[in-house]
């Protein structure tokens, strides 16, 4: 696999994409200024309906969907260039566990799982992914979290954590243990019992807790037992790829609150830019967010070539590993580059920093991705 | 321009065809690993050889034009050489500075004259050339040179010395920076660009032993030595703007060379077979969780490294810092080379005491050096240090340190 790996050096990259990346680079600027990201947090919503709807209307939940689901069958890679300009924005949306989600059931359920739920996703209602578990890692099969058979319907137990927007969604993934195997369960926002939002480092998301007693749901709900490990091995390389999207958009902004800092703030009587000390991890930042985002298209390639391919997966945790070594080197200079003002709330640098954390605890930090590299490719 | 699959398919068969019928067998001695350490005649006069028969393949200066030299072929042919002449290790194309920077800058910007009385024979390997640009007292400072151009009479006179003259000893001509005005209004202003003959009296290439025991650059003197105007190229006083043409073409930041390769690097893959063969404590080294670790950041190091290029041929993709790719390339490739051969002296353990020459030194040596030979990059055309503050100013537009 290593002489494979080595000699793939494909990238694709079609006009429509180029397209796609220009409106949203525009779209993000536009809505998603700093001080709205700082007025979001204040909110309880996280986001703005509005802009979502805007979103949605722009095409952006369903690009990944097929067109007989609403969608446009663009291929999730495509969605790389948007989330990657949304990281930049650090732009507080439910777009990225909403694709997931319907790309889960599109992968996984049955047409009569996929017609209610996914023209939905496509006009912009809001689905979700619950996976995580209290004492849990980034391994998304071992569950705790159990559905037992109850005639035509399962009965659901345990609970799941770190569930973005699932006040407001309506239809959730849970993943699940059944008969002693992972099986994944739709679960509709209304069957819900309490939520408990959670704090969480990244402010801008809206993250939550809840229990699974007491819920059954029609049996109807499992997806394709057949087609379990498939998807949850889709959700981990489809999360880090856009992960890797969202951290690198973010260090590229991240970048850009140095380079202004560095080329206003004077000491000892010169901008503190010219001082070396600064520059040069400025330039190593810049490097290593141009060589991640070549490794991030080269996987957004491959994958809309054939997502389940070890290349792919090889390609993908490569991008995720640069991408979170990069966000995490940006926003931990960003605060010391900003001297004492770094220290504060008020400066940028913590934003870029909480949303590094979040990315890099997300399905695997770049240590954990080296380590499955290794696997692969020695 | 998209090419032809099937015409692409057929070249690479024809070009590996004839490398395999070609390649050129062991020597029998040590050869140098790039064009910084040709140190005797014997390597020299071996490389010089090959050269000219990749050349008379037709697969040297493919795109350069037919009535100079070249063969007018698409780019596109020889990066198929050129890739597949690296891949393959073979040896390199000893007349590097010819055919990757002078022979670039004299087409963009010489003579009809100089470019019939220099192209060819940068290609068929009969005129090595060589760089006089670094100075004793000035070497990241460029601008600042001082070797004296004097005019006098119909001549100009040379006086004073370069340094660092990788091929000095072997090289028929020289590209050289030189000071022809001392008063100008500031230090660019007064430099000019010479395209010298280095076998004339006054010019003295002295060779200098390198770190590895090896020869390979000089120390250039030159002490009243007499050139014709017709050597310079571009305007007297204009040195400046030609040098940085060079360096874009030495770093690779502008595209035109003539191809081939110009250095042997390590590939991951070769450290990951050391990890193999090796071991650490009883057991094999790839069995380390940090060794595997280690590696896979030098396979993502690689493969990014080869994929910048890949990106940079979609302009959306690079359109926010259109100049970064192309002068990140040589900082990025040399210290990935210069950390990987590092970590690959750590994987021999006691036996990293051996170096070339030994009979027990794990691959002969080659790793510690290819360590001690990375430098050469990190230092040579511009040092690590230099790039970044060139991206930092340049890229990012940091003001100058
Ligand atoms: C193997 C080899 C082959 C070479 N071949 C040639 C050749 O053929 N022709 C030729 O002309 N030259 C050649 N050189 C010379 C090379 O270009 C110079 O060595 C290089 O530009 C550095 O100059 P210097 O040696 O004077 O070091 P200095 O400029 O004195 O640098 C010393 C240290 O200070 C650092 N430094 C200097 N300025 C700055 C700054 N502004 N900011 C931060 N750090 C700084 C440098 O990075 C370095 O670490 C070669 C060098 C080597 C090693």
């Amino acid at each position: 696999m290593l002489m494979e790996t080595l000699a793939n050096r494909n990238i694709a990259f079609s006009d429509e994409q180029a397209m796609m990346l220009d409106a949203a680079k525009r779209f993000v600027a536009d809505k998603s200024p700093t001080d709205k990201v700082r007025a979001l947090i204040e909110e309880e919503a996280g986001f703005d309906s509005a802009v979502w709807a805007e979103c949605a209307a722009l095409g952006w939940t369903g690009m990944a969907l097929e067109e007989a689901y609403g969608g446009s069958g663009l291929g999730f890679g495509a969605l790389v260039p948007v989330v990657e300009q949304m990281g930049r924005g650090l732009m507080a949306t439910p777009l990225v566990p909403t694709v997931l989600a319907g790309a889960v059931i599109q992968l996984a359920g049955t047409d009569a799982q996929k017609t209610p739920y996914l023209p939905k996703i496509a006009e912009g209602g809001v689905a979700t992914l619950a996976l995580g578990e209290r004492d849990g890692g980034w391994g998304l099969a071992d569950c705790a979290a159990s559905v037992t058979r109850d005639g035509d319907t399962v009965k659901l137990s345990g609970a799941k954590v770190l569930v973005e927007h699932a006040n407001i969604a309506d239809v959730i993934v849970v993943s699940v243990t059944l008969d002693g195997k992972t099986a994944l369960v739709l679960v509709e926002g209304g069957e819900l019992g309490d939520l408990t939002r959670e704090t969480v480092i990244d402010e801008t998301r809206r993250v939550f807790r809840f229990s699974l007693d007491g819920i059954s749901v029609p049996a109807d709900r499992l997806l394709d037992p057949a087609k379990t490990a498939d998807a949850l091995r889709f959700i981990e390389l489809a999360s880090c790829m856009l992960c890797a999207a969202d951290a690198l958009g973010g260090a590229d902004s991240c970048l850009a609150v140095i380079v202004e800092y560095l080329n206003t703030r004077k000491q000892f009587g010169k901008l503190i830019g010219a001082y070396q000390a600064l520059k040069h991890p400025a330039a190593e930042i810049l490097t290593g967010i141009e060589q991640g985002r070549s490794l991030l298209y080269h996987a957004a390639t491959l994958f809309d070539e054939d997502w389940a391919t070890p290349a792919t997966e090889i390609a993908v945790r490569m991008a995720k590993a640069a991408a979170d070594d990069v966000a995490i080197f940006a926003g931990d200079r960003a605060i010391q580059f900003h001297g004492g003002f770094g220290f504060t709330y008020e400066c940028d640098a913590q934003l870029y920093r909480r949303r590094s954390i979040w990315n890099g605890a997300h399905f695997g930090d770049a240590a954990h991705q080296k380590e499955k590299l290794a696997d692969l490719l020695f | 321009m998209s090419i032809d699959p099937q015409e692409r398919a057929a070249f690479t068969a024809e070009v590996k065809a004839w490398f395999d019928d070609n390649a050129p067998a062991d020597p029998g001695f040590l050869l140098p690993q790039s064009f910084m350490e040709v140190g005797t005649d014997q390597q020299f006069e071996f490389l010089k050889t090959w050269q000219r028969k990749v050349y008379d393949a037709g697969y040297l200066g493919m795109a350069w034009p037919k009535e100079y030299g070249g063969h007018s072929k698409p780019q596109w042919m020889q990066d198929i050489v050129t890739a597949e002449m690296t891949k393959r290790k073979l040896p390199f194309m000893v007349n590097t500075i010819g055919l990757n920077w002078a022979g670039p800058l004299i087409l963009n910007m010489g003579t009809e004259e100089q470019k019939k009385a220099y192209i060819k024979g940068i290609l068929t390997a009969d005129d090595i050339w060589c760089q006089g640009f670094s100075e004793p007292d000035h070497g990241s400072d460029l601008g600042n040179a001082q070797l004296k151009a004097e005019k006098d009479g119909n001549e100009y006179v040379l006086n004073g010395s370069k340094i660092w003259t990788s091929l000095g000893a072997h090289a028929k001509y020289m590209i050289l920076l030189a000071r022809t005005d001392q008063e100008a209004a500031n230090k660019y202003a007064g430099l000019s660009f010479f395209l010298i003959p280095m076998k004339i009296d006054g010019i003295d290439p002295v060779p200098i032993k390198k770190m590895t025991g090896e020869y390979g650059f000089c120390q250039t003197f030159f002490d009243d030595a007499r050139i014709a105007p017709s050597c310079l190229i571009g305007d007297e006083g204009g040195g400046w703007q030609v040098a940085m043409a060079t360096l874009a073409f030495e770093r690779g930041a502008a595209g035109g060379q003539a191809g081939g390769h110009s250095m042997n690097s390590q590939s991951v893959h070769e450290v990951v077979a050391l990890a193999r063969k090796v071991k650490r404590n009883g057991k094999p080294a790839i069995d380390d969780p940090l060794v595997r670790q280690q590696l896979a950041q030098f396979v993502i190091d690689q493969k990014g490294l080869h994929l910048n290029g890949a990106r940079a041929k979609h302009k959306p993709l690079t359109e926010d810092r259109p100049a970064a790719v192309p002068l990140m390339g040589k900082l990025l490739g040399s210290e990935f080379q210069r950390r990987m051969n590092e970590f690959a002296i750590l994987l021999l353990g006691q036996n990293a005491n051996y170096y070339v020459g030994d009979e027990d030194a794990i691959d002969g040596g080659l790793w510690t050096r290819s360590y001690l030979n990375s430098f050469s990059a990190t230092i040579g055309g511009g040092t690590t240090q230099v790039q970044k503050n060139i991206l930092g100013e340049r890229v990012l537009g940091l003001p100058k340190s």
